[in-house]
């Protein structure tokens, strides 16, 4: 009796149960994220060190307002307005008001305090998620005082990643090809600056034409091109050391010299025996390999980040498309195959796109497709713009571009540029001088 | 001897007598099998999809029961809902029942008498508009066509009053399912609609990855979160996935932003436990 009674039981209790009910969520707003960043808090004693060190009157709020330039030019973030905050800095640091900072509509609040310590600059920074009232990350800093800049950027990556899931890109510095003068007598110089404009520094005098400067991916080193002696010569460039050493004279026109991933070979192409290929130098040896063997014209090479495929542009089809191949050289495969020309094709860091350079109809395009060829984006268009280069992280595209001279032949003017992959964040990078020709670094504090 | 034979025969009788009686009813059995529900009732919003069951249910019973059937008809209380202000004389609106109903109504007097006399007592006379009317009017004929109930209940609801006919019945299971469909598409429009507006999706997620999160919910009645759960958290400490707690924390935050939810006001045994499966990659491809 008492078994048919469980048995009922039993199999009555499933009647009276309700399924779970799902509902799928495919949709959310791609406005950037709500976020605060309190000025850091400073003790007076340290501020007046800080002052006289570094001629800065409140080395906090410079260092924070650096935070919030990087979040704000990375689109992904929207930094509110600080005189919409209720807390003030020093208490927002030792325990936040989180209904205060979510009646800003902050999800996320970065706090933190300076201070002056052995003549040493220590920073230490907290991120709050705002609605689940929680720390989400706690770190410190401690540097020399003139290092200021860089922490506010080791700051913003730090934010970045924890808040996106990927590395930044803040803590980078870019090389570019400084122009002066009229366009038929450029000066050209060597240059490089943060990655936010700041700290701009010529590395060449200008004697000398200098183009196409690329970063090591493995290191602070630069590889370029130079005319000495209307001759090209390939140059390795130390950044940290300034140490610079010729890697060879080539014959006739050679373009764009680029590292292999793991900073051990460079790749470039050049003219020989009336064709242009390209080849590959082991920088230890100095052994120059030929990699591809075709009548046509092969430049532009790059290599993806796992250094097992090479891309390239090659009119070999009749017009400049894009093609990839194996590092040894086989296996070339076109992937190119819309209207117009392409060219410059960069493999991204992350190893799913290449970025490109198209011409058609007149006007220029950046665009991005994957690496099969599929899915060709084109980003941004203007009268002239070219040599796209990838943020560390794969997410932001650096190039320049040129502004249409009038019948006079004034108006010209070459500017570096930024787009990120969703192709609306587009941002100038002010330079001292016209610019062209930029090379993003990898992460410095990596 | 005899005495045995007639034992058996007695039996064997009542053996068959049973057997008889039993049969019809083991054959009847399998019409009481629980109906199939129509996918559309899980579509049609539970407020005006209610009504009609119980109703039709109700209409069914009486039809199998005529006898029964006006002593227990009665003005649904809906009616008392809908009255409006509009007041009109108790002479003028008795001779409209009066009026209508021998022409909508193809019974005996006696059965007509007793509606009308049930009409009188429940309605309020004072307070009977022409729309109270002709839900009356309507309920009426719904009785006593029963050929006709698919084709006078709303057109919407057309395949349900028919499976509900063919089976001749409306089992427990049955209610249960209405209930047990989930939110409908309205309901469930208007929770999308609200967190659509709350979830920041990151935009610097990989999206060529999985990008779905799942997250379990208990609600209070007011719509209000008391607790949340992410069915695999596992995945948030696995190497190379550190975008998942990143993408986890996106709709975590969604659901706090967009407290309370907006869930159905009834039916809240049905929805006090939500999943709600978080997928950013048609946005991200997109």
């Amino acid at each position: 009796m008492i078994k048919k009674i469980i048995t009922l039981f039993l199999i009555l209790i499933p009647l009276n149960s309700y399924a779970l009910i799902e509902v799928d969520i495919t949709r959310g707003n791609l406005d950037p994220l709500p976020l605060a960043v309190s000025p850091l808090s400073i003790d007076e004693k340290s501020r007046k060190s800080f002052e006289k060190a570094l001629q800065k009157k409140n080395i906090g709020e410079e260092i924070s307002s650096i935070v919030e330039n990087n979040l704000n030019t990375s689109g992904l973030f929207n930094p509110i307005s600080k005189e919409a905050f209720l807390q003030a800095p020093d208490i927002a640091n030792l325990k936040p008001r989180f209904e205060d900072w979510s009646l800003i509509k902050a999800q996320a609040l970065i706090t933190g305090k300076v201070n002056y310590v052995d003549n040493k600059l220590r920073v230490e920074f907290r991120l709050w998620d705002v609605l689940a009232a929680k720390e989400m990350m706690a770190l410190a800093f401690t540097t020399v005082p003139s290092n200021w800049r860089r922490v506010g950027h080791i700051i913003s990556d730090k934010v970045y990643e924890r808040l996106t899931g990927e590395k930044g890109y803040f803590d980078t510095r870019i090389i570019y090809v400084a122009e002066e003068g009229p366009k038929t007598q450029r000066i050209k110089k060597l240059a490089i600056m943060d990655q936010d404009g700041f700290n701009n520094k010529f590395l060449t005098l200008g004697n000398e034409l200098v183009l196409t400067p690329r970063f090591n991916p493995a290191s602070q080193m630069v590889t370029y091109l130079s005319y000495f002696k209307n001759l090209p010569r390939v140059y390795l460039l130390d950044i940290e050391t300034g140490t610079q050493e010729v890697v060879g004279d080539f014959p006739g026109m050679t373009f764009a010299p680029r590292f292999s991933p793991d900073g051990k070979k460079i790749i470039m192409s050049f003219a020989k025996d009336g064709k242009s290929d390209i080849y590959t130098m082991d920088l230890e040896n100095r052994i120059v390999e030929k990699i591809t063997n075709h009548p046509s014209i092969d430049t532009s090479p790059s290599y993806s980040p796992d250094g097992k495929y090479i891309t390239f542009n090659s009119d070999r089809s009749g017009y400049q498309q894009i093609y990839i191949m194996k590092s040894d050289g086989s296996n070339v495969k076109r992937i190119s195959f819309g209207n117009g020309l392409y060219g410059t094709p960069v493999w991204s860091p992350r190893g799913d796109l290449i970025a490109f350079t198209k011409l058609h109809k007149g006007k220029f395009y950046i665009g991005v497709m994957r690496t099969d060829g599929k899915g060709e984006r084109l980003l941004t268009e203007n009268y002239y713009q070219e040599a796209p280069s990838w943020s560390p992280n794969g997410r932001v595209l650096i190039f320049y571009r040129e502004t249409k001279t009038n019948d006079k032949g004034e108006g010209f003017s070459a500017k570096l540029w930024s787009i990120d992959l969703t192709g609306y964040n587009e941002r100038q990078i002010k330079t001292p001088t016209d610019a062209s020709d930029p090379s993003w670094s990898s992460l410095l504090s990596n | 001897m005899n005495r045995s034979i007639i034992i058996s025969s007695v039996f064997h009788v009542m053996l068959i007598i049973v057997t008889a009686m039993s049969l019809p009813f083991l054959s009847k059995k399998p019409l009481d099998i629980p109906p199939i529900v129509s996918v559309e009732l899980i579509q049609i919003a539970e407020n005006t999809n209610v009504p009609f069951a119980p109703k039709a249910k109700k209409i069914i019973e009486k039809v199998k029961e005529k006898e029964k059937l006006v002593s227990e008809q009665a003005p649904p209380k809906k009616v008392k809902k809908t009255k409006t202000k509009t007041v009109v004389s108790p002479d003028q609106d008795n001779k409209k029942i009066e009026n209508q109903t021998p022409e909508a109504i193809p019974l005996p007097d006696k059965t007509v008498k007793k509606i009308i006399t049930k009409e009188e007592n429940k309605q309020n006379p004072e307070k009977v508009d022409k729309e109270v009317k002709q839900v009356s009017e309507f309920e009426k004929k719904d009785l006593f066509d029963p050929n006709n109930i698919a084709a006078l209940i709303d057109k919407s609801k057309e395949e349900t009053a028919e499976v509900i006919k063919k089976n001749n019945d409306i089992t427990q299971d049955q209610e249960r399912n209405i209930e047990n469909t989930g939110l409908t598409l309205s309901e469930e429009d208007a929770l999308k609609a609200q967190i659509f507006g709350c979830w920041s999706i990151p935009l610097g997620l990989p999206y060529n990855e999985n990008l779905l999160v799942r997250i379990k919910l208990k609600l209070k009645p007011d719509g209000s979160v008391t607790k949340t759960e992410i069915l695999d958290h596992a995945r948030m400490n696995k190497p190379g996935q550190g975008f998942y707690k990143v993408l986890a924390e996106s709709a975590l935050r969604a659901v706090k932003l967009c407290q309370p939810l907006r869930v159905p006001t009834t039916g809240y045994e049905r929805w006090k436990e939500l999943q709600l499966n978080f997928d950013a990659r048609e946005m991200l491809e997109g």
